[in-house]
């Protein structure tokens, strides 16, 4: 369970993220839609305080602070309580897939190495990568390489993963490999707050989708309402426009 | 032109060779202590600690600005006159002071630069798992940093080795020292000084061997 209450992001005076108020069920699919500069990835930035928000309260199981006064402890505790998948996946270029998905259970977890590679490896089958365990980063492909950054997010085991644009930067032939991946995680009712372009990854996938614009919550529904029936005119305006260029993208794939 | 002696330089190996620990001990505790003072000035300059980061900028451009042979001299010649407590230095102490502070004041900027380096997004990839910011220089930013700086810190390992040849300018008898006196002895200068310059040279290479293969191992994770 998570909840955002009023949620505030300045960058210099101006309010990127302008009182934002959300709650997730365990086990939903969220999608965050909207046009660039929204504060789509800040939103998900301020839940794990790699930006750190100037209002607002932040619920995520047992954690429940006033981000404002938020102590040292506090964000490690949001932190673990979260795990992040990255746009350039941002995997650790001095370890193996196998020690990026472990790392995080050994240093932060406590976990004796063992154990740790025992669940990393479990997490690699799960991935489809076994055969890559003892890989650099840089000896994998875009789709492998965002593939391990799922798996490290998902050794967490955190109350939700937030996906901040998973696929935008990858080469489109990699692309449904890691769409397979998530779509294979929201099956198994993994809490996930995704922040994507991918209008067809919302439609099959989400409970729900988000349209964000200038800082705020817009528009909010369940795919089928929000994609076939917007009430909002910039919901509307927007869906026009990218879904007339993703459906040019996607018959041409 | 004269033909060399030989046999007089090989019997100077053996002389030569007496005097090497002095000349590698100094050089290795003087890396040692730079490599200490310099991974806290380029953790200071990349923290941008208020006042220690305005020390360290002026530490290190005083030390990179000034002639090494002049700063050993002032260590040993100049110090003790303004400070009492110092006139017990001897040459050596007085030299691995001066390779200290000179030397980490080159390496000090390489180090942060190296750090700085380290991939932006693996630092918030670090922290976003909930790891502190001890765990993160330790795990994640340090080892990728000490790939990025070995190859030049190697080099003033070596520019070390070589500059602690100085040290017989303050008196002291190292592998420079002992050859300076063999050579006054016997006036056979050239074959006195192409042995020292061997010396050196060997040395040298023997670290850059060992250089390659720690690079090699370094690099192993960056592969394609």
């Amino acid at each position: 369970m998570i909840k955002v209450e009023g949620l505030v992001k300045r960058f210099s005076g101006v309010a990127v993220l302008d009182g934002i108020d959300l709650a997730i069920k365990q086990g939903e699919i969220i999608v965050v839609i909207g046009p660039s500069g929204t504060g789509k990835s800040t939103l998900l930035r301020c839940l794990n305080f790699l930006e750190h928000p100037d209002a607002g309260r932040l619920v995520i199981g047992e954690l429940d602070v006033d981000v404002t006064r938020a102590s040292r402890a506090d964000i490690l505790e949001a932190r673990r309580r979260t795990a992040f998948v990255f746009q350039n996946y941002a995997l650790f270029a001095n370890k193996t897939s196998l020690e990026n998905i472990a790392e995080g259970l050994i240093v932060v977890n406590r976990w004796p190495r063992q154990k740790a590679h025992a669940r990393a490896r479990e997490i690699l089958e799960r991935i489809g990568l076994a055969d890559k365990a003892d890989a650099y980063p840089a000896a994998l492909s875009g789709g492998q390489q965002q593939r391990v950054g799922i798996g490290r997010a998902m050794a967490a085991q955190a109350e939700v993963i937030l996906f901040d644009e998973p696929t935008s930067s990858l080469d489109p032939e990699w692309v449904e490999e890691v769409l397979g991946l998530m779509k294979q995680l929201a099956q198994e009712r993994q809490t996930m707050l995704v922040v994507t372009h991918e209008m067809s990854f919302a439609r099959d996938v989400a409970d729900r989708v988000i349209f964000m614009e200038g800082g705020r919550i817009v528009e909010q529904g369940p795919p089928d309402q929000l994609f076939s029936a917007p009430r909002d005119p910039r919901t509307r305006d927007f869906l026009r426009k990218v879904l007339a260029t993703q459906v040019a993208v996607d018959s041409s794939r | 032109m004269r033909p060399l002696d030989f046999d007089y330089m090989l019997g100077l190996v053996p002389i030569l060779l007496r005097y090497l620990p002095l000349t590698l001990q100094m050089a290795a505790v003087g890396m040692a202590l730079a490599l200490v003072l310099a991974c806290a000035l380029a953790v200071i300059r990349v923290l941008r600690i208020p006042l220690l980061n305005a020390a360290s900028l002026l530490f290190i451009s005083f030390f990179r600005g000034t002639p090494l042979l002049v700063q050993l001299f002032l260590f040993y010649y100049g110090l003790p006159q303004l400070l009492a407590f110092l006139t017990q230095i001897n040459g050596i102490t007085a030299t691995i002071m001066g390779l200290t502070m000179h030397f980490s004041a080159y390496m000090a900027e390489s180090i942060r630069a190296a750090i700085v380096g380290v991939d932006r997004s693996q630092t918030e990839a670090a922290l976003s798992i909930g790891m502190t910011n001890g765990q993160l220089m330790r795990r994640i930013v340090l080892p990728q940093a000490t790939r990025v700086a070995v190859p030049t810190l190697m080099n003033y390992f070596i520019d070390m080795i070589k500059a602690t040849s100085l040290a017989f300018t303050l008196g002291v008898t190292e592998l420079m020292g002992a050859t300076q006196k063999e050579a006054a002895g016997s006036f056979l200068y050239f074959e006195a000084f192409i042995t020292v310059a061997v010396f050196y040279w060997v040395i040298v290479e023997l670290l850059a061997w060992f250089q390659r293969r720690l690079e090699r191992r370094l690099n192993e994770a960056y592969r394609r």
